[in-house]
């Protein structure tokens, strides 16, 4: 099963290793990875997703506690936004092209390049539409595809932020 | 204050109250050695760099400090290496610092460059790579502070060459802010109140210390509470003398090499608290097997241990002294004393030392040097069947007297940790218990004792052989021993003159007790080789046929 996570880490050279090392060397299986900026220009956000049972998850997250430079680690519920982007090379001659873009129209994604014999289509949104359009596109012959992972939000209040003492575990419930 | 980045190491140390480093010089470091040299701080030239660690690592362990090692950048920074994983797996406090090529060389491959903070970064709990002068300060009162709290372990921190030579004005920070870095020192109240529960409703509880309960110095909490619960205690191998060896209620080593008592309180026990011990593999062999009738109470500074080897009912992230300390103010008392009349009966089981065709039983050797050492005395062992043999049977008396690599199992930490741990305790005896394949791991460091004229007794038990694997060779190789006769091993007391230290050798059964008092009363370095039957095994592995003949007491 996937899970979501997102971790706030101090922005500093190096942190980046320290958390995919940790994956490796704890032998966690990886699905995808996004670090980018957040609203405070000294903490990054991470968004990971993992694969693995209950037991693996909570390992995952401790031992993300454990590191000095995390400052948070938080689990993205189901129902939150979760975004990936993918740009897409695929072949459209004159004849096939017209229905290329009808196809990408559909999916509300965007031609953001044209030449000859290619389109370069962009689309965001989760993982399962991203899937479905690189399906359909096959057909016509997909040359060359860049994808990100996903980033995730919680909807509504609930908000990943660095509001309260890492280390105070409440009594450690969140062991079983 | 104006300063050099050498000086604000120095001066950062002093004010953390650093009194001795272990290290060795080399080219990037120069300019750090040349502001030590005039510092009050004393530096101990050990032989080779895994040393200068170990030897911070010995004498963190036996005095509660902070280790500090210091060596060069590249060859020197990677031969450190061994001692700092070892330091991490057991938990130990120790500072590290490395030089490095200058920051604007970096990356370039130039001579003896190693990407240590990378290198080491699955064996530290945390690392520096020092990228501006005025940073030092507040990245040394950060190091020890990381180092010595929560669950301790080490710290490294690069030093570019050119970071040492630039000025900086030093102001050293009186607090640590690190967002990330809160460790729970308190248990919450409300699992205190459930432990308390679960204590009252069990017939049957068992305590099991492990390295945690040592660190957090927790031994007389613990005392009391198993007194007022009327629990026998059992330890792991790191959590030899947190709880003392010769107490009534004390009940020894547990796991795979552990004693009868103590294995078979775990498997009868209807409650289990773990207090700072991480249960690893070698304390519960099969973990489906482990402790089946129990409920597990577990306490630990670190959440990541509680519920990764063992499934837990209650967990308590928090420190054991103080967590205990709470807990002990509330009414709690259990007057059931049946539970502990079956123990008894199980401590009563011989534990064999068995029958040694040649040579002298290195069993009777470690029983006759427990009864022997005065009560404050530190053992300090290497890696091997002498270590699981000085569990067994070596009563260790008191915190911070019972030194081994339990986690890494590192052949040679014995030597450079045993003068590490002499130097931090001057007061205390000092004995290492060493086979003649870990001695000669790090033997040179026998001219780093002689030049600190540390009296540290080694006692080698030399079976010619790397036991431990000859072992394993024997019963599960078919007795097919390659590899592990030590052919080529010198004349240890000539080896000892050499290096103008006292030797000697005891090869008969009536000469130990006369061999262990010429240790004991020797002042200075001194060894005492004892020859032991080549074929002595470490007995019993539980699980294994030798159980039954153990329980029987021929074992």
């Amino acid at each position: 099963m996937k899970h979501i996570l997102g971790v706030l880490v101090e922005n500093h050279p190096g942190v980046l290793s320290k958390v995919s090392g940790l994956f490796s060397r704890r032998g966690f299986n990886i699905y995808s990875l996004a670090v980018g900026m957040t609203e405070d220009p000294t903490v990054s956000r991470i968004t990971i997703v993992v694969e693995g049972d209950s037991y693996i998850v909570e390992q995952v997250i401790k031992q993300l506690n454990k590191l000095i430079d995390v400052i948070k680690v938080s689990r993205i519920e189901e129902d939150s936004l979760t975004r990936e982007l993918a740009l897409i090379k695929v072949k459209a001659e004159p004849a096939t092209r017209h229905q290329i873009v009808e196809l990408i129209n559909i999916f509300r994604a965007q031609v953001v390049d044209i030449n000859k014999n290619h389109l370069i289509v962009e689309i965001t949104g989760d993982s399962e539409k991203i899937t479905a359009l690189v399906d359909m596109l096959k057909d016509y012959g997909i040359e060359e595809m860049v994808r990100t992972g996903a980033i995730a939000i919680n909807r509504g209040r609930k908000m990943l932020k660095d509001d309260r003492n890492k280390g105070g575990y409440d009594n450690g419930n969140n062991v079983l | 204050m104006k300063m050099t980045g050498a000086e604000a190491v120095v001066r950062a140390l002093e004010l953390e109250g650093v009194d001795i480093i272990f290290g060795y010089p080399g080219g990037a470091v120069t300019h750090i050695y040349d502001a030590l040299g005039r510092s009050s701080i004393h530096h101990v030239l050990v032989r080779n760099e895994q040393a200068a660690a170990h030897g911070a690592s010995g004498y963190a362990r036996a005095t509660g400090k902070v280790g500090v090692c210091i060596s060069t950048s590249g060859p020197g920074a990677t031969n450190m290496i061994t001692g700092i994983a070892t330091a991490y797996m057991d938990s130990i406090p120790i500072v590290a610092i490395t030089g490095q090529v200058p920051l604007s060389m970096v990356g370039r491959d130039v001579f003896q460059e190693a990407d240590i903070t990378g290198a080491t970064e699955p064996f530290t709990k945390y690392s520096y790579l020092v990228r501006n002068p005025e940073d030092l300060p507040r990245i040394f009162k950060e190091a020890f502070h990381i180092a010595s709290t929560g669950r301790p372990g080490p710290v490294l921190i690069d030093i570019p060459k050119d970071i040492a030579m630039a000025t900086l004005d030093f102001k050293y920070p009186d607090e640590v802010n690190l967002r990330g870095y809160k460790p729970t020192y308190m248990g919450h109240p409300g699992q205190i109140k459930r432990m308390i529960k679960a204590i009252e409703e069990s017939r049957r509880p068992l305590i099991c210390v492990g390295g945690g309960a040592v660190s957090s110095g927790a031994t007389e909490e613990i005392m009391e509470m198993a007194e007022r619960i009327k629990a026998p205690v059992a330890s792991t191998l790191m959590g030899i003398g947190a709880f003392p060896g010769d107490h009534h209620l004390s009940l020894g080593f547990l796991g795979q090499h552990g004693v009868y008592a103590a294995n078979r309180a775990v498997e009868e026990a209807d409650l289990l608290i773990l207090l700072g011990a991480r249960m690893g593999d070698r304390a519960t062999g099969k973990t489906e097997d482990f402790a089946q009738k129990a409920k597990v109470i577990h306490i630990d500074i670190d959440p990541a241990e509680i519920g990764k080897n063992i499934g837990v009912n209650i967990p308590i992230v928090g420190d054991i002294k103080t967590t205990l300390g709470e807990l002990l103010k509330k009414d709690i008392e259990r007057n059931d004393w049946g539970w502990l009349s079956r123990v008894r009966e199980w401590k009563q089981v011989h534990e064999g030392v068995g029958d040694c065709r040649e040579g002298l039983n290195p069993m009777e050797i470690i029983k006759t040097l427990s009864d022997m050492v005065p009560e404050n005395t530190i053992l300090v062992t290497d890696v091997g069947q002498h270590q699981i043999w000085a569990g067994r049977y070596y009563k260790t008396r008191r915190p911070r007297t019972f030194l081994t690599s339990g986690g890494l199992g590192t052949m040679g930490y014995g030597l450079p940790a045993a003068l590490g741990a002499k130097l931090g305790c001057r007061d205390k005896e000092v004995v290492l218990l060493i086979g003649d394949g870990g001695l000669q791991m790090n033997l040179a460091e026998l001219a780093t004792l002689v030049q600190e004229r540390a009296p540290v007794k080694i006692m080698i038990l030399n079976n010619g052989y790397l036991g431990m694997v000859r072992e394993i060779q024997e019963k599960i190789h078919g007795g097919r021993y390659y590899q592990t006769r030590m052919e080529g091993n010198p004349d240890f007391v000539k080896l000892a003159d050499a290096y103008g230290i006292k030797g000697f050798r005891v090869e008969s059964q009536e000469k130990i007790v006369w061999g262990i008092k010429k240790l004991l009363s020797w002042n200075g370095p001194i060894i005492g080789e004892f020859v032991i039957d080549p074929m002595a095994n470490v007995i019993p592995i539980q699980g294994g046929k030798e159980d039954e003949a153990h329980i029987r007491g021929i074992g």
